[in-house]
């Protein structure tokens, strides 16, 4: 089969009902990935041993914006056990990378493997260092001399817009690398009229998606065929392979990357990087393997950071909380390069694209402006952008609520927008589908005993301690189909994904796709899908992926896309499969295919004897000579691929309740609800654990999690004393409800990875200043620590006796 | 390059006898002398606990160690757990409860709760949170961990 399909008939779905007995979507299946990674023996790219690899280590700029006048690697070459030093002048063959966005006025900056001329933030990789091991290249490494002359700084992104600022990129001839605005109705006047306005400068601070395992590249090298084998701990091979390519000037059957184990990426593995690049193009000037083996430092100073907003936003409502209008400005600061593939725009355009939230806000004007700085580029995080729009959306309303004095959960039920609305257009132009806005809220309230919970609220309040509810409702747009890019101008497609099922002579039952798991137990849903749509066990399904060799467009794993666009693809495919299958087994049971049904991997008719099994069938067609006739024995393999053109929409509640300690300022959490409608869930355990992992970044997010830079660029939080990650005892216990509304995809799946972080720091935020509603604080900036805090508290005070 | 020393080590129940540089730490040792990579790497500072093993009974950072501080000691890593075929306990009960991911911080977390249940009693989820604090883990949210920990210490019986 040639085309994409991007729907199935109820036809076609009721075909799969009738012929199979489906026991494994919906169970909680145990992980096929969890024997060989509990015991050991999983194979992240660091535990590959390959003989005779060389070691890489970068030398990387110190300064935040400096030209370079000079590299000495004099003493560094003469140390024993250094094979080469690499500095942009030995890579001038290879072709910078750009991130290519349609949209009007954006600036792609070149990607390169080494600075050349000039650097543009702390971290950023200069002269590579190639020894024998580890130890001696960083030996080697402090021994390269780099002389400098400093530039201004450019650190404070509203200061980097002015005309007069310091350029990171001189040829853009501007710091703002993108910008864009989305208008809908009649905003401006709607504002005016609003009888209640609520308004704030909101800030979200940068993080760093901190994966527990840092990254790592190691490139394997056929000197003799000019083969290269890029094993890479990421999220997107095949997306990297064609950065390779375009690169080193290979064409892609001749590169393969390899995501094999990974450990965590929550999108800072989603990016292509230099030291990709620069390990690929070592490995084929030296004619040998290369590794480069990311300390934590280096991970948290240059893997690609997320966020970093200024909000400015002001929402109207009318006497009764109907939001009228809304409003909103946004400057964000995406550091010094515009990321591959997704481009700086990604990250801040998504706030504005997501600002109207779940809400039937037709008023609406956001404007967005992508700002470059001498820091790390900034990257997809976890959410993208819809953490801060959840967070300035969901703050606006609580701030209306406490002003009309409506309950925080009567001002979202007033104005969610409603089942017969759907498909519905929010000001951005975005369409969300039917999901259950108003009936998360309902079951997450229900699931915290809303009313018992103000109740008790009350009684604190009344001894003087700080109990706080805060609630948070979003949406998001999941498994998005090849209508939209993932990222806003983006010319790559990412809507579509492919399975290629086979059965081979021993029955045996590979699905290979182009997904790429790191962490999200793939491997087994997908194997779930495949084994009920097939008809035979989990066990017998082995599914190949993190591989740009698994099919030719294997763009890998992010924006909650895998489970709705694989398990679409891997529904079409088993079905072809199964047909082949059926046609052949038919013959040998002497039955019509229509009646067969499969089952464990037997296939057999109801209530006769009549039965066969896969393995039988796969040895009749491909092994017993003149058993089947030509036509049945063609390969019982089929490639499908899925495009759910538009996408699903996933919404969620969270409910955090929190006391403030009085005497510390710190916020201690005491429980976390989540409702959320992902439709038909494939493993339970496995959602659960993806929003609990989500929900507990959003949590650091909110509390702990900041990436500080100082005036001259110096980055403070270059290891994770500094950087705090939350450990078990920051995080509360955590319950999730789920609703499923089934979903216009294949499988009636939604996407959920992301979802967790994304309405958690809203949650606490508005938590916090419920707790300190007594105080009339606003929490308009996160991270809050115990600092922030006391700055407000104190203000607070100090603002109450001035009125006393 | 500085003289190299002659260490002895129990690994799992063998002793090996290795030379090595002074500098070289454990963690490295293990991965690249005896392949045991299962001990992973996450940040080289002591703060992430991915790389856990247990040093003559002890839970230790074994980045923050060198190989020739180990000399004499026996060692144990999660390759000396159970197999693939029969987990230990403690993974048996990782799978159960879903309580790993991506895998990463996974070996860490099995060696100090190994250590952990040998010694404490963990009667309430905020003494598992608090015996786990010293382990990061990025995925599970840890919700899952503590429930895997509190049906361990639950189970009569149940410890390695």
């Amino acid at each position: 089969m040639t085309e994409v399909v991007t729907k199935q008939s109820a036809e076609e779905a009721a075909l799969d009902e009738r012929q199979t007995r489906p026991k494994n979507i919906g169970a909680k299946v145990k992980r096929t990935e969890d024997p060989r990674l509990l015991t050991g023996r999983g194979t992240y790219v660091d535990d590959r041993r390959t003989p005779d690899a060389l070691h890489v280590a970068f030398r990387r700029s110190d300064h935040s914006h400096a030209r370079i006048l000079s590299i000495d690697v004099t003493a560094a070459r003469a140390v024993p056990g250094v094979v080469a030093i690499l500095t942009a002048k030995d890579l001038t063959e290879a072709t910078p990378v750009h991130a290519e966005s349609r949209m009007p006025s954006y600036y792609a900056t070149p990607i390169r493997a080494l600075a050349s001329d000039k650097v543009r933030f702390v971290g950023e990789p200069v002269v590579a260092v190639v020894a024998e091991s580890r130890y001696l290249a960083e030996d080697a490494c402090e021994l390269v001399e780099i002389a400098y002359d400093p530039l201004p700084v450019v650190t404070d992104p509203e200061a980097a817009v002015a005309s007069d600022a310091a350029l990171l990129h001189e040829e853009a001839g501007t710091n703002v690398l993108v910008q864009r605005e989305f208008k809908r109705g009649e905003f401006e006047t709607e504002m005016f009229a609003a009888p209640v306005r609520v308004k704030g400068r909101f800030r979200f601070h940068r993080k760093t998606p901190a994966a527990m395992e840092n990254r790592c590249y190691l490139a394997e090298y056929d000197t003799g065929r000019d083969e290269l084998t890029l094993h890479s701990s990421t999220q997107v091979p095949g997306i990297i392979r064609n950065a390779l390519s375009e690169a080193l000037g290979m064409p892609g059957h001749r590169l393969r990357v390899v995501a094999p184990d990974v450990g965590g990426g929550f999108g800072g593995k989603a990016s292509l990087y230099p030291e990709e690049l620069l390990v690929a193009f070592a490995a084929r000037r030296l004619g040998r393997s290369v590794k480069w083996t990311s300390d934590r430092m280096e991970d948290l100073t240059a893997t690609s950071h997320g966020f970093d907003e200024i909000i400015d936003a002001e929402m109207g409502l009318d006497h009764d909380g109907r939001v009228m209008a809304l409003i909103a400005d946004v400057i964000g600061d995406v550091g010094a390069y515009s990321i591959y593939p997704w481009t700086c725009a990604l990250e801040p355009v998504q706030v504005v694209s997501f600002l109207p939230g779940p809400y039937r806000i037709q008023n609406y004007r956001g404007a967005v402006r992508a700002v470059a700085t001498s820091k790390a580029p900034t990257g997809p995080y976890r959410g993208v952008g819809r953490p801060i729009s959840t967070f300035v959306t969901e703050r606006l309303l609580d701030m209306a609520a406490r002003r009309i004095g409506v309950d925080a959960r009567e001002i979202r039920l007033k104005n969610f927008i409603q089942d017969h609305e759907f498909p519905y257009r929010i000001g951005s132009g975005i369409v969300w589908d039917r999901s259950s806005f108003t009936d998360c809220l309902l079951a997450a309230c229900k699931a915290v005993d809303y009313e018992a919970l103000r109740r008790r609220q009350a009684e604190a309040r009344s001894a003087g301690r700080w109990l706080g509810i805060g609630i948070a409702s979003y949406a998001e747009l999941t498994g998005i189909g090849s209508r939209i890019s993932v990222a806003p101008g983006m010319p790559l497609n990412t809507g579509t994904e492919t399975a290629k099922i086979r059965i081979d002579t021993t029955g045996g039952v590979t699905a290979a796709f182009g997904v790429a798991s790191h962490g999200q137990g793939l491997e087994t849903t997908l194997a779930q899908v495949v084994a009920d749509k097939l008809g035979v066990r989990v066990e017998d399904v082995r599914i190949i992926q993190g591989d740009s060799n698994a099919v030719p467009n294997a763009t890998g794993t992010y924006a909650s896309r895998s489970t709705v666009l694989a398990g679409g693809a891997a529904t079409l495919a088993a079905r072809i499969v199964r047909g082949k299958a059926f046609k052949a087994a038919a013959h040998l049971l002497e039955a019509s295919p229509d009646e067969l049904v499969a089952e464990d991997g037997r296939i057999y008719v109801p209530n006769t004897n009549k039965t066969t099994t896969y393995k039988e069938v796969a040895r009749a067609v491909y092994l017993e000579m003149g058993r089947l006739p030509p036509e049945v024995r063609g390969e019982l393999e089929a490639t499908s691929t899925y495009d759910p053109v538009l996408g699903t929409t996933t919404s969620s509640t969270h409910i955090a309740v929190l006391e403030v300690d009085p005497d510390t300022y710190t916020v201690r959490l005491e429980k976390f609800v989540v409702a959320e409608d992902c439709g038909k869930l494939i493993n339970p355990l496995i959602v659960d654990g993806q929003v609990h992992g989500g929900v507990a970044q959003g949590i650091g997010a909110a509390l702990y999690e900041e990436v500080v830079y100082d005036q001259q660029g110096q980055i403070l939080t270059a290891s994770l004393v500094d950087y705090v990650v939350p450990a078990a005892a920051e995080i509360p216990p955590m319950h999730v409800v789920h609703m499923e509304t089934s979903s216009p995809a294949i499988g009636g799946y939604r996407g959920m990875g992301e979802g967790g972080t994304i309405g958690a720091p809203a949650a606490v935020a508005n938590a916090i200043a419920d707790a300190l509603a007594p105080l009339d604080i606003e929490i308009n900036e996160l991270p809050v620590t115990p600092e922030r805090l006391f700055r407000l508290i104190e203000a607070a005070k100090s603002r109450t006796g001035d009125e006393k | 390059m500085i003289a190299h020393k002659t260490i002895r080590m129990t690994v799992n129940g063998t002793t090996y006898e290795r030379s090595v540089e002074p500098r070289l730490l454990l963690s490295d040792f293990l991965r690249h002398e005896f392949g045991l990579t299962g001990t992973h790497v996450g940040c080289e500072h002591g703060i992430c606990g991915a790389c856990t093993i247990v040093v003559n009974g002890d839970s230790v950072r074994s980045c923050l160690m060198l190989a020739v501080q180990a000399d004499g000691a026996a060692v144990e890593t999660v390759e000396g757990l159970g197999t693939l075929q029969k987990l230990n306990p403690v993974q048996a009960a990782f799978q159960d409860q879903h309580a790993l991911q991506c895998g990463f911080c996974t070996p860490g977390m099995l060696m100090t709760i190994t250590d952990l249940i040998k010694k404490y009693p963990l009667a309430s989820d905020a003494e598992i949170r608090e015996g786990l604090s010293g382990n990061l883990c990025r995925c599970t949210g840890y919700e899952h961990i503590v429930k895997a920990v509190r049906a361990l210490v639950r189970q009569p019986g149940s410890a390695p």
